[in-house]
């Protein structure tokens, strides 16, 4: 919401309450960054007469111009908090009330915890794995609810998704691309149109052969152990969800080993994480980062902790 | 070895204490996924029954993972006081509990045993406590360390400063950081979660950091939290670090799944003393949360609960300045609900400062737990009951880089005004010589990040 719209919803409430006698005619216009709150008025259990005419109509609070709206009171420098908030998306400039947040603040951090919750539950649209061409394998696990509470399930292939692989895909590739949902199909969608193309053309003009790309639905992280036994790539890059943050759900990670095996743990991987555009790390980069980082993987014939070693 | 009791007419039997110990704790999901759960209520309580009559001689000699095949139970046995143990062993796990409650017992005299014990025997009696006996029974231990400042002095709450960002975008961070300390954030540490592990990239903000503690003059100390091998190249390189961090596992393949060793502990630990530039003489900040054995797959078998009192035995090795559990970090397949992350949150905690380290908790939730800021916000009220050092201090706990809530800037005053608490001594007196705090209460000055912008 811009200031304009601001001043002027605010205006018509103080005018309002002004008419009922609700408060003094003193009280301060607002819309500056330096608004102080009125002084507290005496409650009145009398009627006040403007119960019938009451209109609340609010705008979105969550916008990007409501959300960077300082709510410090007294700033030292306003401009100066208006500048410190454009360079972080963390909730800060915030003001308090006492030690607490104040009322908007408040209220904005519940609205975005109650969209979040909604990311987990929602599937990879289909149209999506089409543009790309990937056919869907799926883990051990069968539902959502068994996705969250059984991680070791979600980092194994089912049966099935260990024969479609071995029917379907190219073995013995340099790198091998999979797509997995995670904690967040919203990320796939976010980003996946940028940065899977870069990656296969990245992997392509360095020579490396690109492995038939598919998407595991369900998918942990682990499972790309089972996935490099069944292909025996090089390098396994996937691509899945995190876990949504408050309010946001689009960030994805690039996950890596180089040739994944059985008992394979997290020191042996590496990964590019927070991939999400405005504010996180680019698709578009990211892909060319992990091509980079597949090249070192197969140059030193390690990843993980052991790679960090070889460098 | 028989363990069986009767309950209400019925007969519960338990075939080793591994399972004894998993059964007899509360219902935690982690403990499910691992196979040791009880199954019903009342097998639980006739769990605990029988852990009551276990002397803890016993659970010295049943560690979780055995001493010739794990270097984190050998750091833990091998630590043991054989003299002071020799005084307690024959005594009960509900004796022990009845012990440590009773009003003759000083804290004086549980720090002292506290060196007889193992972490299997510091997780047992955990297991027989409610809620609010390990609110009293880890207020009666305060532990206190020193860097530039103290920290979990009696009457103090200490909160550190966590400035994620998305992109570890310095000016973005250093925009967090003037927010925070605005409030009386940050006099545990000034601690960033990196997003970029590289050398480069952490030295970066451990010189942006240092900065803004010199530039300031601000009694505390930084942290950037990367993978150690780098923190070690980074002092070893000559950039100024005030903690060196790691995350830890409650055993050897645990912490070999974070890339860890006992030894690259040693190492690190050995650069600490040599390059930290605080006084300390406490430099190292371990991170630690039931279920992250688990999700390696390096329990053994084991319950959550007692694969956490084994970070805290291995932590303990290294004088560390700050320890806490992310309670509530890793996800509901360990921790289900708002309800099991207060429990484990109270838990750890306690555990913590019986093992005689100065335990802090980060707690938290994510957004796929059944939980919300309000329980969290809970939890700090218990906590800061139970003399917890200290907890986070993120911008209205949202977390925009590690995808999780946890406790705010805004935390730390009110916590303190609701308990008559205060800063650490150094810090408190160097935001009054600012006049951001008067007796103990934030001034009109407070809460405004561009205080910070020219000095
Ligand atoms: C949850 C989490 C953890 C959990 C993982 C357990 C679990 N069951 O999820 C715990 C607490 C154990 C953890 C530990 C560490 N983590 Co972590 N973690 C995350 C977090 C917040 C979310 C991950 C996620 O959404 N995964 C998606 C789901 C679908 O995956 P999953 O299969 O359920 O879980 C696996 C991954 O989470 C993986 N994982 C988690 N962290 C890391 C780190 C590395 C380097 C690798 C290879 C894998 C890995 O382990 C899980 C089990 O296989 C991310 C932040 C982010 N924005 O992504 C940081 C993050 C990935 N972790 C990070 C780091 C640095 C670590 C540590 C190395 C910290 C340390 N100094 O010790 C350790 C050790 C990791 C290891 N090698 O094992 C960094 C990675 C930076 C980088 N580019 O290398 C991130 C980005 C956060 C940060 N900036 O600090 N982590």
């Amino acid at each position: 919401m811009d200031d304009a719209k601001l001043n002027a919803i605010v205006e018509a409430i103080v005018r309002e309450l002004k008419a009922s006698g609700a408060v003094q005619p003193s009280a301060p216009t607002a819309g500056s960054a330096t608004w102080t709150p009125p002084a507290p008025q005496p409650f009145s259990a009398k009627p006040t007469g403007f119960g019938g005419s009451l209109t609340i109509d609010l705008p979105d609070p969550t916008t990007p111009e409501a959300r960077m709206t300082p709510r410090v009171t007294n700033a030292k420098d306003p401009n100066g908090v208006r500048a410190l908030m454009a360079s972080t998306s963390a909730r800060i400039g915030v003001g308090r009330a006492g030690p607490r947040y104040r009322t908007v603040s408040l209220l904005l951090f519940q609205g975005d915890h109650a969209v979040t919750q909604d990311a987990l539950y929602r599937d990879v649209d289909q149209r999506l794995l089409d543009e790309f061409n990937l056919f869907t394998v799926q883990t051990k696990v069968s539902n959502k609810q068994e996705y969250l509470l059984r991680p070791d399930l979600g980092r194994l292939l089912n049966d099935e998704a260990k024969r479609t692989l071995n029917e379907k895909c190219q073995k013995n590739v340099n790198v091998q691309v999979v797509v997995g949902d995670g904690l967040s199909a919203a990320a796939v969608e976010a980003n996946l149109r940028q940065m899977f193309p870069v990656v296969r053309q990245g992997v392509q003009s360095a020579g490396l052969t690109f492995g038939t790309p598919f998407f595991v639905k369900y998918a942990r992280v682990g499972v790309m152990n089972d996935i490099g036994e069944a292909i025996k790539p090089d390098v396994v890059i996937l691509l899945i969800g995190e876990r949504p943050g408050l309010g946001r759900a689009e960030s994805m990670s690039a996950y890596m080993g180089y040739k994944p095996k059985y008992g394979d743990t997290d020191a042996d991987r590496d990964v590019v994480c927070n991939i999400f555009e405005n504010g996180g790390t680019n698709p578009l980069e990211a892909g060319a980062f992990v091509v980079q980082i597949a090249q070192k993987m197969r140059q030193h014939q390690a990843s993980g902790v052991k790679l960090k070693m070889a460098k | 070895m028989l363990l069986r009791t009767k309950l209400h007419g019925k007969t519960y039997e338990f075939p080793d204490i591994r399972l004894l110990m998993g059964k007899a704790n509360e219902e935690k999901s982690g403990d499910h996924l691992a196979g040791v759960g009880a199954e019903t209520a009342a097998e639980r309580v006739a769990a605990r029954l029988v852990l009551a009559e276990v002397p803890l001689s016993v659970l010295r000699e049943t560690p979780a993972v055995p001493y010739d095949q794990d270097e984190v139970t050998r750091v833990i046995q091998d630590a043991v006081d054989e003299s002071i143990y020799a005084e307690i062993k024959n005594m009960t796990v509900g004796d022990f509990r009845e012990w440590i409650l009773a009003d003759t017992t000083t804290p004086d005299m549980i720090r002292r045993i506290s060196n007889g014990l193992t972490a299997e025997m510091v997780a047992g009696v955990t297991k027989l406590m409610s809620n609010m006996d390990l609110m009293y029974a880890a207020k009666k231990i305060p532990v206190t360390a020193h860097c530039n400042n103290t920290i979990g002095a009696p009457g103090t709450l200490s909160s550190r400063l966590q400035p994620n960002h998305p992109t570890d975008a310095p000016e973005g961070i250093r925009a967090e950081i003037y927010e925070g300390l605005s409030y009386g954030s940050g006099d545990s540490v000034i601690g960033i979660n990196p997003v970029d592990d590289s050398y480069g990239s952490v030295s970066r903000l451990l010189d942006m950091t240092y900065d803004v503690i010199k530039t300031w003059n601000i009694p505390t100390q930084n942290c950037v939290l990367a993978h150690v091998t780098t923190q070690m190249k980074c002092m070893q390189s000559g950039s100024p670090v005030g903690l060196v961090f790691q995350s830890i596992s409650g055993s050897q393949k645990g912490n070999e799944s974070f890339g860890i060793s006992v030894g690259m502990l040693d190492e690190a630990y050995e650069l600490a003393k040599k390059h930290c530039f605080p006084k300390g003489p406490n430099f190292m900040y371990f991170e630690t949360g039931q279920g992250s054995a688990l999700s390696a797959e390096a329990h053994n078998g084991w319950d959550q609960l007692t694969l956490e009192a084994r970070n805290y035995g291995l932590a303990k090795r290294y004088h560390p300045f700050q320890v806490n559990t992310v309670v509530g970090f890793i996800g509901p397949e360990y921790l289900y609900d708002a309800r099991q992350i207060q429990r484990a949150g109270l838990e750890d905690h306690f555990m913590g400062k019986l093992t005689g380290i100065p335990m802090g908790v980060d707690a938290c939730y994510t957004n796929h737990a059944r939980a919300d800021q309000n329980a969290i916000e809970n939890l700090a009220v218990m906590l800061t009951a139970a003399g917890c050092n200290y907890f986070m201090g993120v911008p209205m706990g949202d977390d925009s880089m590690l995808s999780y809530q946890c406790t705010s800037y805004h935390d730390a005053p009110t916590l303190r005004q609701l308990f008559k608490l205060r800063p650490a001594a150094e810090f408190e007196k160097w935001m009054e010589d600012l006049g951001l705090i008067r007796n103990g209460v934030l001034t009109e000055k407070a809460g405004d990040p561009s205080f910070f912008l020219k000095r």
